[in-house]
């Protein structure tokens, strides 16, 4: 069964339409990845997902559930996470309070501390910096922060928004074998790269956007040795 | 002596200043806005209390609690009727609607209380301390304006540092959408922040109007916009900030009535906001507004 259902969404800022009526699908246990060129519109795609803006038209299911009015904080409740582009973590807070936050819809303090527990040993740094001030941590491991904030909500799904921007090779390789394993724990993730190749390259499924629509949607695998997305996205 | 005694009623001053600017502070931490009615809350805390204690006759202390109550309700309406709507619009939008909203609430206490003096009854009915054989007497509106500072700081911490509702005020005031992003209901935590503004406002303004005993609809401007000086002085959206920064006010004003000229001591005051803007444009203890991408 699909976790996540969009039909003919539409979103505008302002008087300029961002997204054009797309429709698609997550399945439950999948990595899906969203590519496409900058303004494509695939941050207000999770935006508009994860409850932050409001859709014009067009109707988003989770769970088989109609869940397109329902705001942003209710939606972490159901089961949605979002890793925010930039990271967005609080920088004035340590690292552990951090993590606390993004547990703030949960109230069993047992559970709460079993799921610390394995944030912590999917990122190790973290629990060695657990009192540092977030703010002051590098950009990879900021990420890292980011990423298991969003986890400390158990989440079903979770989207992320260029986990990979501004990092070194290392942390990206890094950051995409943690978002596999996070997958392989159960977790559905929808994924929103600019780095094309890496994002292919984990994925199950893709979706192409160009300004605002769907152009082009397929196994992960078919769409990179596909000539448009290997010429437009991949730098071949 | 004198001085100390000075020190004391300025420490005292300060408190309330501090109790104030508070309410200043977080406001504009978390929901981004210079409340300029806050001011007026003040007066309407001393109204209610006033109404309670002297028109009706009750005892002083329930008369505290109305006063809270009624200010806390309407400092949670204004924001709901007023600034809320205005949530996506620019800060000189919210800065023009606060301001309407302080000459809506002034006026409104003009219709029903007229524009005379009233004479406020002091909540605290207590004696005098004296100290060093009856040379320093304190009164005990000034022991108490003093301790309720402390023990609201105490509390407001506490609640900030060990609460969830707290860290989530935190989060709010860091960043509105990974709030959200957290599961956090953005717009509760802002009316919760201007409930607990609006509750220490009236309890800065019974405080306040038991130190002078008088009460007009103006009462609260001058307080507010000395709160908000204060507020800016010690770092606007620093909960500690606002705490010294209000100290620190009272102590300048009452020392500088006593020993440079009673009626320069406003213009004195304001003359420090300009020289720390000037000097430390984020105040003692404000960020500093670079933000890292």
């Amino acid at each position: 069964m699909a976790i996540l259902e969009v039909r003919n969404l539409e979103v505008f800022y302002g008087v300029i339409q961002a997204i054009k009526g797309i429709s698609f699908d997550v399945e439950q246990g999948e990595i899906i990845a969203l590519i496409g060129a900058n303004g494509a519109g695939k941050t207000t795609t999770l935006h508009t997902i994860t409850g932050l803006i409001r859709a014009k038209s067009g109707s988003i299911f989770y769970e088989g559930k109609e869940v397109t009015r329902i705001p942003g904080d209710k939606l972490v409740q159901m089961g949605i996470a979002h890793v925010p582009e930039g990271r967005r973590i609080f920088s004035s807070m340590t690292v552990l309070q951090n993590l606390k936050m993004g547990a703030y819809t949960r109230n069993d303090k047992k559970e709460i501390a079993d799921t610390l527990e394995t944030v912590y040993q999917r990122f190790p740094r973290l629990e060695e910096r657990k009192n540092q001030v977030a703010g002051t941590l590098s950009g990879g491991e900021q990420q890292m922060l980011a990423m298991g904030r969003a986890l400390m909500s158990h989440p079903k799904l979770i989207a992320m928004d260029e986990p990979s921007m501004g990092l070194s090779p290392i942390y990206v390789n890094e950051i995409f074998d943690i978002i596999q394993k996070i997958n392989s724990d159960g977790v559905t993730v929808l994924l929103v790269e600019q780095n094309a190749k890496k994002a292919l390259s984990i994925a199950h499924r893709a979706y192409v956007l160009e300004t605002g629509k769907i152009v082009l949607s397929g196994d992960a695998g078919e769409l990179m040795n596909d000539d448009s997305v290997k010429k437009a996205y991949l730098s071949e | 002596m004198s001085f100390l005694s000075c020190l004391i009623s300025g420490i005292s001053l300060g408190s309330i200043y501090a109790i104030i600017a508070l309410g200043y502070t977080m406001v504009y931490g978390i929901a981004k806005m210079l409340n300029f009615a806050h001011g007026d809350i003040i007066m309407v805390g001393a109204f209610a209390a006033y109404t309670i204690v002297s028109t009706l006759g009750m005892p002083p202390i329930l008369g505290v609690i109305v006063a809270v109550a009624v200010c806390t309700l309407l400092g949670v309406t204004v924001e709901r009727i007023a600034y809320k709507p205005l949530r996506g619009a620019s800060s000189l939008a919210v800065l023009i609607t606060a301001i309407g909203v302080s000459y809506l609430l002034q006026n409104l206490a003009l219709l029903i209380f007229s524009a005379n003096p009233q004479k406020f009854q002091s909540v605290v009915n207590l004696p005098a301390l004296k100290l060093a054989g009856g040379e320093l007497s304190v009164s005990a509106v000034t022991i108490i304006t003093v301790v309720t500072c402390l023990v609201v700081m105490f509390c407001l911490t506490s609640f900030i540092n060990k609460t969830k509702k707290g860290q989530a005020m935190l989060a709010v005031s860091e960043d509105r959408g990974a709030a959200t992003l957290m599961g956090i209901n953005v717009n509760g935590t802002i009316a919760l922040t201007f409930a607990i503004g609006s509750a220490l406002a009236a309890i800065a303004g019974v405080l306040y109007c038991s130190a002078y005993d008088t009460l007009t609809p103006y009462i609260g401007s001058m307080p507010g916009i000395k709160a908000f000086t204060a507020a800016v002085f010690g770092g606007i959206g620093s909960i500690p900030g606002a705490f010294i920064g209000g100290i620190i006010l009272g102590i300048i004003e009452q020392l500088a009535k006593k020993y440079i000229s009673s009626q320069l001591a406003d213009a004195i005051v304001f003359a420090v906001l300009i020289i720390v803007l000037l000097v430390r444009p984020s105040g003692i203890l404000g960020k500093k507004t670079n933000e890292k991408v």
